[in-house]
């Protein structure tokens, strides 16, 4: 299989403009006939429905929640890049551009990631226009902050809660786009297979969370925005609900699966407080703002953070990469925690932890410019920890955040199967091995507002669509393969529940696939999956039956589709024989411990393509063009 | 308007209305009645001057006639709505900061319309009042709450119920219309507060009044009630 | 500590529920309510009993899916503060907690802790946006918004849906979410042009809802876990009879045309 990125001619500047202009347009009357399934109603899905339907196609929205303004996206906490240069510190597209190519490790493709560059201005016009209530200065005027990994201020932010207004905006789209009939909204509605009919993305099958039933629904194009699959590891920053079913059916019916190994440990989470943990919460990386990353220079050091002399603690941040210092990016914030951890310099239960302490910028600023800036963070925090954070530093912890990885797509943002597009999270295309923060809503909403827009409308005007009949045998197949899974997974009837083998896949995950990897614990990884996932198709317990509301069945759904996927991860993870970015192999590091990449061998994208009956999957490369940056060693010092 | 009556925001801002119209009748009456103290002649001239000046209480009344249908109307529907909205209660429910008065105020509401039919046939018609002198308030609220001791407590234990009834209206009526300013403590009430006691001490004052001696027979005293 | 949990058990929308009694051994002070009940679920589950359903999403306080009455207050004793994030040290060993589903008509019950919030849903449909498409927009800073009006709109905005304003109204009022919505928009001028038009829909489609009316209770303002204040309820009340008597939103029609 030939990966064509179908990146336009041209220079990188004028790629998207051409594009957009070469494109071929779906006429105004022919666009109700035409209708699209999104399924996914976080950022990239709820501003795809909703921009859609203006255009006038009829659309059909999924979510599994119980209303779409409950996803995920909802609780991005810190901000939204977007290279307006209102600050006036040098900013610009190209900026910002450069900023999240290297971010990113040189690992993502130059044209998206300009694109996505020049979208985030508009982003911010059209939430604004939204009604989005952004921070303001005393002019009202918008205000900036800024952000890991870069030297500008370029963030805006609605409090502690961007990614919830952000949301908000969208959702409030979605929702005059359901009055007015352009989109019927499926809520408690699971996406659980992909209709291909004549290698084309024609329709989902779907299960009715409250009844169980299970239908298709067809279409001219499907659209993915279901988001990432960090809850592979059980622990994580992501909701309890976020899974990567609907993603990794649409793989194993065709797509590729690009990068799976690539994911983000974000360095302010707050640690773990026992067995029966069920995710972990993020603290916004906006706090390494104001607040300085200390651990104690004296190894097993019991006294309290208060006892601890300023010349006994180590900064390492600021010690080890004195321009960014507290501000480096989050793989480099990470792993540099988890170092001095392993040193035996944490602080907290088991010595997992790390300080963040404001007291300087408490003592700098005020305990009110502190409180304005991040309340609501430091009450999320007190209420987990019963912790005071403005009297004692908080304790931080890196967490699995983010997934760069995801389903292979084009320029268009198109899959390897042709009509299904995937959007934000889902796809690989834009945050290459690292993912710079307050980025990932400026992709969902890029994807979702200015791209698929366009390049959707290309798809169904050059592509002959026939009626699918509704007892298609691929439709008949897929409906099928939905009902004996759920069946499968009902009648075993074994010993064990969901939640004991979830948690048990994340803990090999987390410890051989996790912040640093190395092969003896990657092919340890791939010698255990298997093997729980063998004991899961005879041991599970899945209690009730598929036709009422049964959230264990939904999580076995999900939890299946992990173990499958987290072989792949573990694989990819292998195959790549270099550190960049989120993947961080320790056979692979500068002398002074960075990440080593190797441009020569790797500097492509891993698209994976799924094989039926257990064999090996298969590796196509799609090889990255770097025409306008520089391929330097990331340095943050 | 038909979409406004249609509305429980609609019917609410009736009922707030016609509450505040309520609450300034109450206000003059609580005023008037303590012409008691001042004997005889004040309360029965104000009184004339009432009846004697037919197109001042003409209007007065209707108004608040219209008002206590359409506040009590409003009142009932409402309470249904509500009725309907919470079918289904909870094994346990723990309010958390309703007043008193606000959790009182639909069936002390009953009571007090009851309250107000006793009052207009005890004062005003005389129906229930024996020896009730037509024109001659004062001799007969001295009359009333001397002879019928049990009215007189009835009497005050209403007064608590209209000072709370005004305790949570008044301040809800000012809520319901929007014309309070936005607070960082939005249950605190000093206006309503100040005006649901006065209401209730000026009221309880007469019957207390007329029970301690402070307000005697108008013979008692070196006044003399003016025969009509 | 050891807690005796007393739990709405309800197979299906229609069916009969009732309070099950369930013991909780076991938990530690550090977990999260919402923890505590997982626990409970595996022991269930491993008993081949069915787990008790609840929704719950982001577990950071956010998504607005948790929501339940635990012993008669929408999401427990801690002011402001969600299901998922209130923890078990708010509780004492031997506490016996009844934990029941919001109830409300407008809300029916699914299964278990799981209600059909729906309704919120439509309330925003009638109106709870500005219309305006993708693709529209002017530069953002060409409308200055003064600070405090932002910070009124966020404070209104910070609503998360949950439904515990309803939950908690003895009269299963909507009019906090309402006038949430509301009010976020009504502080911003980019929520001018529809302001009357939308409280006057909104308001309908609430009454549509069979949710109840707002007697002043205050419930709703200490069951937020996002501190909305009542206030909003107050400018919303304004903005209804501004639209219904002067017909404003008639006005704001005929200047654009």
């Amino acid at each position: 299989m030939e990966l064509r990125s179908n990146i336009p001619s041209g220079p990188l500047q004028q790629k998207w403009d051409k594009h957009r202009f070469e494109m071929k347009l779906v006429n105004p009357a022919n666009k109700r006939k035409y209708h699209v399934l999104v399924v996914g109603s976080g950022l990239a899905g709820a501003s795809a429905a909703a921009t859609l339907s203006e255009l006038g196609y009829h659309v059909s929205c999924f979510c599994f929640q119980d209303s779409p303004r409950r996803a995920h996206s909802i609780a991005a906490q810190g901000g939204i890049n977007a290279a307006k240069n209102y600050q006036n510190d040098g900013d610009s597209v190209w900026r910002l551009f450069y900023d999240t190519v290297k971010g990113g490790d040189f690992r993502s493709r130059e044209a998206n990631v300009y694109r996505l560059a020049q979208l985030s201005v508009n982003i911010i016009d059209q939430c604004v226009a939204q009604g989005v209530p952004f921070a303001r200065e005393y002019g009202g005027l918008l205000t900036n902050r800024s952000f890991g990994g870069a030297q500008v201020s370029r963030t805006f932010y609605a409090r502690g809660q961007t990614g919830q207004q952000l949301l908000l905006g969208a959702y409030q789209a979605l929702e005059k786009e359901i009055a007015k009939g352009g989109v019927t909204m499926f809520p408690r509605t699971e996406m659980l297979d992909l209709v291909v009919v004549n290698g084309r993305a024609r329709g989902i099958v779907v299960r009715d969370l409250v009844t169980g039933a299970i239908t298709p629904h067809m279409g001219h194009a499907v659209v993915l925005a279901t988001g990432g699959y960090g809850n592979v590891f059980y622990l994580s920053t992501n909701a309890r609900g976020s899974n990567a079913t609907a993603i990794w059916r649409a793989h194993k019916r065709g797509a590729l699966f690009a990068n799976p190994c690539f994911t983000q440990i974000h360095p302010t989470c707050i640690p773990q407080s026992g067995h029966y943990q069920s995710k972990l919460t993020l603290m916004s990386e906006s706090l390494r703002n104001d607040g300085r990353v200390w651990v104690p220079r004296q190894k097993g050091d019991a006294r309290g953070p208060g006892q601890i002399p300023e010349e006994e603690r180590d900064y390492y941040l600021e010690r080890k990469y004195p321009s960014f210092g507290n501000l480096s990016p989050r793989d480099i914030a990470s792993r540099a925690a988890k170092e001095v951890c392993d040193e035996g310099r944490g602080v907290g239960p088991g010595g997992l932890g790390v300080y963040l302490d404001f007291a300087d910028a408490i003592r700098r600023l005020g305990e009110d410019t502190i409180r304005e800036r991040y309340g609501n963070l430091f009450e999320m925090y007190e209420r987990i920890t019963d912790e005071n954070p403005y009297r004692v530093p908080m304790r931080i912890y890196p967490a699995v955040h983010y997934t760069m990885g995801g389903l292979w797509v084009d320029y268009n943002l198109m899959s390897t199967i042709p009509g299904l597009h995937v959007l934000g999270e889902a796809n690989f295309s834009d945050h290459g091995a690292n993912r710079l923060g307050a980025s990932a809503l400026m992709q969902g909403l890029a994807d979702g507002y200015f791209v698929i827009p366009y390049t959707i409308g290309h798809y169904l005007a050059s592509t002959p669509l026939e009626p699918v009949a509704p007892d298609a045998p691929e439709l008949r197949d897929a409906v099928r393969n939905v009902e004996n899974m759920g069946q499968q997974l009902l009648g075993i009837r074994g010993k064990r529940t969901v939640q004991s083998f979830h948690r048990e896949l994340g803990k090999i995950m987390w410890e051989h696939c996790g912040m640093a990897r190395n092969a003896a614990g990657l092919e340890e990884a791939l010698r255990l999956i298997p093997a729980v996932r063998e004991e899961f198709w005879k041991n599970v317990t899945v209690p009730g039956s598929g036709a009422e509301l049964n959230q264990s069945l939904e999580h076995a759904g999900r939890v299946a589709d992990f173990l499958e996927l987290a072989e792949l991860m573990c694989r990819d993870a292998l195959h790549r024989e270099e550190s960049c970015g989120g993947h961080f192999r320790t056979e692979h590091e500068t002398p002074d411990g960075e990440a080593q990449r190797d441009d020569s061998r790797f500097a492509y994208v891993a698209a994976w393509e799924y094989q039926a009956n257990g064999a090996a999957p298969v590796l196509h490369k799609e090889a990255l063009q770097f025409e306008n940056v520089h391929l330097a060693t990331r340095s943050y010092k | 308007m038909a979409l406004f009556w249609a509305s429980t925001v609609g019917k609410k801002l009736v009922m707030a209305v016609t509450g505040l119209l309520m609450a300034g009748f109450l206000v003059t009456h609580m005023t008037a009645n303590l012409l008691a103290y001042l004997g005889p002649d004040e309360i029965n001239a104000y009184s004339r001057f009432l009846h004697t000046t037919p197109e001042v209480l003409w209007p007065a009344r209707l108004v608040l006639l219209a008002s206590v249908v359409l506040h009590a109307v409003s009142a009932y529907q409402l309470s249904r709505t509500s009725a309907r909205a919470r079918s289904e209660d909870y094994a346990v429910h723990r309010l958390q900061v309703a007043t008193i008065a606000s959790r009182t105020i639909r069936w002390f509401s009953v009571l007090l319309a009851l309250f107000i039919v006793i009052h207009l046939l005890h004062f005003t018609s005389g129906t229930l009042l024996p020896g009730f002198l037509e024109g001659n308030p004062y001799a007969n609220i001295v009359t009333g709450f001397q002879t019928q001791r049990g009215m007189a407590v009835f009497y005050l234990a209403m007064m608590v119920v209209v000072g709370l009834h005004v305790y949570h209206g008044a301040w809800s009526s000012i809520r319901t219309l929007g014309l309070s300013r936005p607070k960082a403590h939005p249950l605190v009430r000093p206006i309503a507060t100040i005006v649901a006691i006065a209401l209730w001490l000026g009221f309880s004052a007469v019957p207390v009044g007329v029970l301690t001696g402070a307000i005697r027979p108008a013979g008692d005293t070196t006044y003399t009630a003016h025969a009509r | 500590m050891r807690l005796t949990l007393r739990v709405w058990r309800q197979p299906a929308p229609n069916a009969e529920g009732r309070l099950v009694t369930y013991t909780a051994d076991d938990v530690t002070p550090d977990m999260s309510f919402l923890e505590m009940l997982d626990v409970v679920n595996e022991g269930l589950t491993e008993k081949g009993e069915s787990p008790i359903a609840f929704d719950h999403d982001c577990r950071e306080g956010i998504c607005g899916s948790c929501g339940m009455m635990i012993n008669g207050v929408a999401h427990g004793p801690m002011k402001a503060t969600t299901t998922c994030q209130l923890h078990m040290r708010s509780f004492k060993d031997g506490d016996t907690l009844t934990i029941e589903p919001w109830r409300a008509a407008a809300f029916p019950v699914i299964r278990d802790l799981c209600v059909d919030r729906s309704a919120f849903d439509r309330i925003i449909q009638a109106g709870g946006y500005v219309s305006v498409a993708t693709g529209n927009a002017p530069d953002g800073n060409t409308l200055p918004v003064a600070k405090g009006d932002a910070e009124a709109a966020m404070d209104a905005a910070a609503c998360i849906g949950c439904g515990a304003c309803v939950a908690a109204c003895p009269n299963g009022s909507a009019s906090l979410f309402t006038a949430a919505k509301l009010s976020h928009l009504s502080h911003l001028p980019q929520g001018q042009p529809e302001r009357y038009r939308r409280a006057l829909m909104m308001v309908a489609q609430m009454d549509e809802e069979s949710f109840g009316n707002c007697t002043w209770f205050g419930e709703c303002q200490e069951a937020c876990p996002k501190d909305v204040s009542i206030d909003e309820i107050a400018r919303m009340n304004r903005d209804f009879w501004m639209a219904s008597l002067f017909e404003r939103d008639e006005k704001v029609s005929t200047g654009t045309g």
